[in-house]
C-alpha cells in the first residue's frame, strides 16, 4: 500500500509542477500577481510529493520489500543496512527519482530564498525550472519506474553490483547530482531573463550563489568518484578519461568558466550576452551528460541499463530544451545592449582568457567523448579514444591558463597593468622554482617537464597567497594593520585565493603521480619481498573470510622501513556470492600525502600469487586540492556582498508582518 | 593602439588559440585512436606492426597459460579465426576462459599481439554487433547486463 502512495505522490508531483510551470508563465504575460504567486507554492509542494515518493522507495530498500522490481533487482535482505540506503540511487530508476528530487529541491530553495527577486524574474525562474521537473517526472513515470510490482514477490533480491556497495558509491551521486542539476538553476535564471528581454548586473548577482553552490557540490562530487575509482576498483588509477567521468567534468569545465564570467557581469556589466549562453550551455552539458550516462549509449561502470526507448525519450528531453533555449537565445540575443569596455590587459582581459581556454577544453573533452559514438553511428566503425588523447589535448590546453591563474587577481579592472602584476608575483615564481630544484635535488632523475609541473603548482600556491599579501598591504603597514586588513578582506578574495590553492595543489598531486609513481608486479610466496618507495613489503600469506554476502580470501603484508615494521596491508578479493561476482579490493596504506597500494591478482599453480604494488607519491594533493577548490566556493559564498540590497529590507519588513499577523 | 585595432587584436587572439586547439585536437587523434577488430577481420586489414588496435571476441577455453612471473598468453577468437596474445600485469577480475574480452595493444614484428591493457566484460554491447550475433548463432551465451571495468 504504502509502494502505492509513493508511485501516487510521483504522480502528484508530475501534475504539480505542470501547475508550476503553466501558471506563473501566463500570470507574466497577463501580469496577473496571483498566478505568478503560484510558482513559489507550487514548487513547495512539488518538492514535498518528491521527497515522499523518494523516502518510500528507500523505505522499500530499508525493509527489503522484493514484491517491488526496483529493490528486487538490486538489493539482497543480508546486504548491510548503510547499502540498503545507497542502493536507492545504485540504479537506473533509483537515481532518476534522485535526480528529480535534487531538481524539485532546487526550485524548493528558490521559492524559499528567493523572496528578494523580483516577482516576475522568479515566476519564470520557477516556470522553466517546473518544466524541467516534468520532462522529468515524466521521464520517470513512463520509462523508468521505480514503483513497480512483482507478483508473486521474490523470496530473495539479486543484489547490488558489487563495486557499487561501497561508502564512496553512498556518497558521490549526490554530490555530484547536486552540482549538475544545480546548474538547472543558473539554467532557468538564464531562459527567465530571455523571456523577459532584460539582463543587467542584478541578475548575476542573483545567478552567482546558485552557480557557485552548484559548482562546489560539483567539485567533491568529481573528486569523491575518482576516489572512489581509485580505491575500488584495484587499478591504481585515479581517472580514466571514461565517458562517464567526462560527463560530469564537461559540465565542471563550463560551470568554472560560467563562475568567472558572472563575475565579470556582476561587476562590469560586460559580457552579457555570453555569460547567459553560458549559463545556458553548462547546463545543456549536464543534460548531455544525463543523456550519456543514463540512455546505455556508453558501457562503463555507471551504464547499468540497455533500453533504447529511455535514451530517446532523453534525448528528446535534451533537443527540447536546449535546442528551445538556444532559439530563444538567438531571438533575443540581439536585443540585449552590450555593457562596459575594457582593454585586453586587465581583469576582465584575464577572465576572458580564462573563458575561452576552459571552454575550449570543455568542448575538445566533448569532442573526444562524443566522437567515437558520432563515427560508430555513421560508419559502424569501433574506436577508442583513450587516455593519450585527453592527456594531450586537455594538458596543453590548460598550461597557459594554469600560468595565467595568479596573474588574474592582481590585474586591475578596465586597465591593468601586466608589468606590475608580473614584478609582484616575482617571489611566487621563486617559490615554484626553488622547490622545483628542491626535488630535483632529493629525487634526481624522471622527466624534465615533471619538475616544470611541480614549479608551476607551487608558484599558484605562492601567487594565489601574493594577492591577499598584496590586498592586506604586509610590509608596508604595520604588522597588526596589516593582519586586521587581511581579516577584514571580503569573504570572495579569500575564496579566490583558496580556489586557485586548490588547483595548485591538485597540480602537484597530478604531476607528482604521473612522474614518480612505481610500480611492481611480481608473483609472490609467503616470505619474500618486495620494495615501494623505500618501504620493504612482506608477503605473510592468504587467509580466507567471510563478509555478510561475500567470501575474501586476503593476503598479509608487513610493511617495513630500514628493517623496521611500520605497519601491515590486508589486500583481498572478494566474491560476492548473490551474483558470482569476483571484486578486488585494494590494500592502501597512507604515508604523510603519499600512499601504498597493494592489489591481488590470481593464484598460480606453485602456491603463489600475482600481486601489484604501487608506490603514490603526493597522490592525496589530487583529493585535497579539490576539497580546498570546494572551500574556495563555500567561502565565496559566505560572502556577505552577495547578499547585499533586497535582504536588509526584508529583514527589516519581517517584523512587520509578523506583528501584523 | 586604436580602438578598433585593439579589438581586432583581442579577436584575431582568440581565434588563434581556437585553430590551434582544433589543429591539437585532429593532430591528437591520429596519434591515439585505436580501432576496434576481431580476429576474422584481420586478415583483411593489412595492419603494419606496431599499430594500436583494441582486439575484441572471446578467450579460447584451454589457451589461458601462465609462464613465470606475471606474464600470460592466451587465445582470442570471435570463432571464425583466432589471435594469440601475450600480457603482463594482473588480469582483471572477470577475465575467464570462454568470456568476452577486449585487448588493446599492438602486433610485433613476430604477429604476436603484445597487450598492455586488458579489459573482460560479460557484455554483448563490448563486441561489434555481428560478432556477438554469430557467437549468439552458435549457441555462446551473451547474457547479463552487469559491466565492469
Amino acid at each position: 500500500m504504502i509502494i502505492e502512495l509513493g508511485h501516487y505522490a510521483l504522480v502528484l508531483a508530475l501534475a504539480t509542477v505542470i501547475v508550476q510551470s503553466v501558471l506563473p508563465l501566463i500570470g507574466t504575460i497577463r501580469n496577473d500577481r496571483s498566478l505568478m504567486a503560484v510558482a513559489p507554492a507550487a514548487a513547495l509542494a512539488g518538492f514535498l510529493l518528491v521527497l515522499f515518493s523518494f523516502s518510500v522507495l528507500t523505505f522499500a530498500y530499508v525493509v527489503s520489500d522484493f514484491s517491488v522490481a526496483n529493490v528486487w533487482e538490486n538489493s539482497h535482505s543480508l546486504k548491510p543496512m548503510i547499502y540498503k540506503i545507497s542502493g536507492v540511487w545504485g540504479n537506473h530508476e533509483g537515481s532518476m527519482l534522485l535526480w528529480l528530487l535534487i531538481l524539485v529541491f532546487f526550485s524548493a530553495l528558490v521559492s524559499t530564498f528567493g523572496s528578494n527577486l523580483p516577482e516576475r524574474l522568479r515566476a519564470n525562474v520557477l516556470a522553466v525550472q517546473g518544466m524541467i521537473s516534468a520532462a522529468f517526472a515524466l521521464f520517470i513515470l513512463l520509462t523508468s519506474n521505480p514503483f513497480i510490482r512483482l507478483s508473486p514477490a521474490p523470496a530473495e533480491g539479486q543484489d547490488l553490483n558489487p563495486v557499487l556497495q561501497d561508502i564512496g558509491l553512498a556518497i558521490h551521486p549526490p554530490l555530484l547530482y547536486l552540482g549538475y542539476v544545480g546548474f538547472s538553476i543558473c539554467f532557468s535564471f538564464a531562459i527567465a531573463a530571455l523571456i523577459e528581454g532584460r539582463i543587467d548586473a542584478a541578475w548575476a548577482r542573483w545567478v552567482r550563489p546558485w552557480t557557485l553552490a552548484a559548482w562546489s557540490f560539483l567539485t567533491a562530487g568529481i573528486a569523491m568518484g575518482s576516489y572512489w575509482a581509485y580505491y575500488e576498483l584495484g587499478w591504481g588509477g585515479w581517472w580514466f578519461w571514461d565517458p562517464v567521468e567526462n560527463a560530469s567534468f564537461i559540465p565542471w569545465l563550463a560551470g568554472t568558466a560560467l563562475l568567472h564570467s558572472a563575475l565579470v557581469m556582476e561587476k562590469r556589466e560586460a559580457l552579457k550576452i555570453w555569460t547567459v549562453l553560458l549559463a545556458i550551455l553548462t547546463f545543456s552539458m549536464s543534460l548531455l551528460g544525463t543523456f550519456l550516462v543514463r540512455s546505455g549509449v556508453l558501457t562503463s561502470v555507471h551504464a547499468f541499463a540497455t533500453d533504447p526507448t529511455r535514451g530517446v525519450f532523453i534525448l528528446a528531453i535534451l533537443v527540447f530544451f536546449i535546442g528551445g533555449a538556444l532559439s530563444l537565445f538567438a531571438f533575443r540575443a540581439a536585443t540585449l545592449k552590450a555593457g562596459g569596455l575594457f582593454a585586453p590587459i586587465s581583469r576582465e582581459g584575464a577572465l576572458v582568457l580564462n573563458n575561452l581556454i576552459l571552454t575550449t577544453a570543455a568542448a575538445t573533452v566533448l569532442t573526444g567523448t562524443l566522437y567515437p559514438l558520432v563515427l560508430e553511428a555513421l560508419t559502424g566503425e569501433k574506436i577508442s579514444v583513450g587516455p593519450p588523447f585527453f592527456n594531450l589535448t586537455f594538458g596543453l590546453l590548460m598550461l597557459p591558463l594554469l600560468l595565467a591563474v595568479p596573474f588574474g587577481p592582481l590585474l586591475a579592472w578596465k586597465r591593468g597593468d601586466i608589468f606590475a602584476a608580473g614584478q609582484r608575483l616575482f617571489a611566487a615564481v621563486a617559490v615554484g622554482l626553488v622547490v622545483a630544484a628542491g626535488v630535483v635535488y632529493a629525487h634526481g632523475g624522471g622527466p624534465v617537464l615533471a619538475y616544470f609541473g611541480i614549479a608551476i603548482g607551487f608558484y599558484m600556491i605562492a601567487g594565489s597567497l601574493t594577492d591577499l599579501w598584496m590586498r592586506a598591504g604586509v610590509g608596508k603597514v604595520k604588522p597588526n594593520v596589516a593582519f586586521r586588513r587581511l581579516v577584514g578582506l571580503p569573504g570572495s578574495a579569500f575564496g579566490t585565493a583558496l580556489a586557485h590553492i586548490g588547483v595548485g595543489v591538485t597540480v602537484i598531486g597530478v604531476i607528482a603521480v604521473t612522474a614518480f609513481e612505481t610500480e611492481h608486479v611480481v608473483e609472490m610466496k609467503p616470505g619474500m619481498q618486495v620494495e615501494a618507495g623505500g618501504y620493504t613489503l612482506t608477503f605473510d600469506g592468504m587467509r580466507r573470510g567471510q563478509g555478510p554476502n561475500y567470501s575474501e580470501e586476503s593476503g598479509h603484508f608487513t610493511v617495513a622501513r630500514g628493517g623496521v615494521t611500520v605497519t601491515d596491508i590486508w589486500s583481498s578479493k572478494r566474491l560476492y556470492t548473490a551474483r558470482r561476482m569476483p571484486t578486488t579490493e585494494a590494500g592502501i596504506r597512507t604515508f604523510g600525502l603519499s600512499q601504498l597500494y597493494v592489489s591481488l591478482g590470481d593464484a598460480m599453480a606453485d602456491g603463489g600469487i600475482v600481486v601489484r604494488v604501487w608506490w603514490k607519491p603526493m597522490i592525496l594533493c589530487i583529493w585535497i586540492g579539490a576539497l580546498i577548490m570546494m572551500a574556495g566556493g563555500v567561502v565565496s559564498l559566505c560572502d556577505r556582498r552577495l547578499r547585499v540590497g533586497a535582504p536588509q529590507k526584508a529583514r527589516k519588513m519581517k517584523p512587520a508582518l509578523e506583528a501584523a499577523e | 593602439m586604436t580602438r578598433k585595432q585593439k579589438r581586432l587584436a583581442v579577436i584575431g587572439g582568440g581565434v588563434a588559440f581556437l585553430v590551434a586547439a582544433v589543429l591539437l585536437v585532429m593532430f591528437a587523434f591520429s596519434q591515439s585512436i585505436a580501432y576496434f577488430y576481431v580476429p576474422g577481420d584481420l586478415a583483411k586489414a593489412n595492419l603494419e606492426p606496431g599499430t594500436r588496435i583494441r582486439l575484441g571476441g572471446l578467450v579460447e577455453a584451454g589457451t589461458v597459460k601462465r609462464d613465470e612471473g606475471s606474464t600470460v598468453t592466451f587465445t582470442v577468437t570471435d570463432t571464425l579465426a583466432t589471435v594469440p596474445v601475450t600480457y603482463t600485469g594482473i588480469l582483471p577480475d572477470l577475465f575467464r576462459e570462454g568470456q568476452g574480452v577486449v585487448a588493446e595493444g599492438a602486433f610485433g614484428m613476430d604477429g604476436l599481439f603484445v597487450a598492455d591493457t586488458v579489459l573482460a566484460k560479460h557484455d554483448e554491447t563490448y563486441m561489434p554487433k555481428d560478432v556477438a550475433d554469430r557467437l549468439k548463432a552458435q549457441g555462446v551465451e551473451l547474457s547479463g547486463k552487469e559491466t565492469i571495468k
